[in-house]
């Protein structure tokens, strides 16, 4: 299955995390009712890390990073419920969406046995790792699939948006050194 | 007699000529995490429309701590320039949203 990847597509999966690459080869082109579920998905798993980071979370710029992750991560669920309602498309379930799921909640874990200097450090760098990931699966999968022009188009903005989100995260985890 | 009615005319003209001209609204949109116009130039007095098509949150955020203006998605604001400059802004929550307003007195 990986053979019909092209290289583009190869080269951005490595260097997205092991879950999303995997996900990835899982199914071989995700629908729109799996993309529409995917998409929320990752959208679920970098509110509720920023949830944690609120309550946390020690540096202030960390602080202020969780709170713009919360908004923007909000407001694209909110139009993506909007569209699919809009659509008629029920979000499907998939084996990338639980491996993303799975993934997310152990990384929780891990970060909830930290405080102060190393949490902020640790959930700032995963925000970096997460960001690049998502995106990478956006660019070379998830809108490359998607058939229906609007749920392409919400795909785009919200990597237009979160690779603003890897740069903010990049740039508070130079400033934490 | 009719001369110096004349002159009073006249001076009456030249006067609302002197006056400046009534102040100019500007609108400026955010689309798609995008400024546009980057650069704007206006007077003192003029009117900026900030209107946010986004459906997400914006921020006109100028450098130098002139101004701040929230844009919730899709609603807009407006501010009256007050003060002369060359003001860059930005957004906060996208950093990347960058542009210029040039106010002349
Ligand atoms: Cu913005």
């Amino acid at each position: 299955m990986l053979i019909r990847w092209s290289a583009a597509a190869a080269a951005a999966m490595m260097l997205s995390s092991p879950v999303l690459l995997q996900g990835a080869s899982a199914a071989d082109k995700p629908t729109d009712p799996q993309i529409a579920h995917i998409a929320y998905t990752a959208g679920v798993i970098d509110i509720n890390a920023a949830k944690q980071a609120q309550k946390k979370a020690k540096s202030k710029d960390v602080k202020a990073f969780a709170k713009d992750m919360l908004r923007d991560h909000e407001a694209v669920n909110k139009q993506a419920l909007a569209l699919v309602k809009k659509l008629n498309v029920t979000p499907e379930d998939n084996e990338t969406s639980k491996a993303l799921s799975k993934q997310a909640a152990d990384k929780m874990a891990e970060l909830d046995k930290l405080d102060g200097a190393a949490f902020d450090k640790a959930y700032v760098a995963n925000e970096v790792a997460y960001h690049k990931a998502v995106n990478g699966a956006l660019e070379t999968q998830l809108i490359p699939s998607a058939s229906n022009a609007e749920l392409k188009s919400l795909l785009q903005t919200g990597l237009k948006i979160f690779q603003g989100h890897q740069q903010h995260a990049e740039h508070v985890a130079a400033e934490l050194k | 007699m009719p001369g110096r009615l004349a002159s009073i005319a006249l001076a009456a003209v030249l006067l609302s000529m002197v006056v400046p001209a009534r102040a100019a609204t500007i609108e400026i949109t955010m689309d798609n995490l995008v400024i546009a116009p980057p650069e704007v130039s206006a007077k003192i007095g003029d009117t900026i429309t900030w209107v946010n098509r986004d459906f997400f949150a914006h921020t006109a955020t100028a450098r130098n701590g002139d101004f701040d203006v929230m844009l919730p998605p899709k609603k807009s604001a407006t501010s009256v320039l007050k003060k002369a400059g060359t003001i860059e802004y930005y957004c906060r929550y996208h950093p990347n949203m960058k542009a210029t307003l040039k106010i002349e007195p």
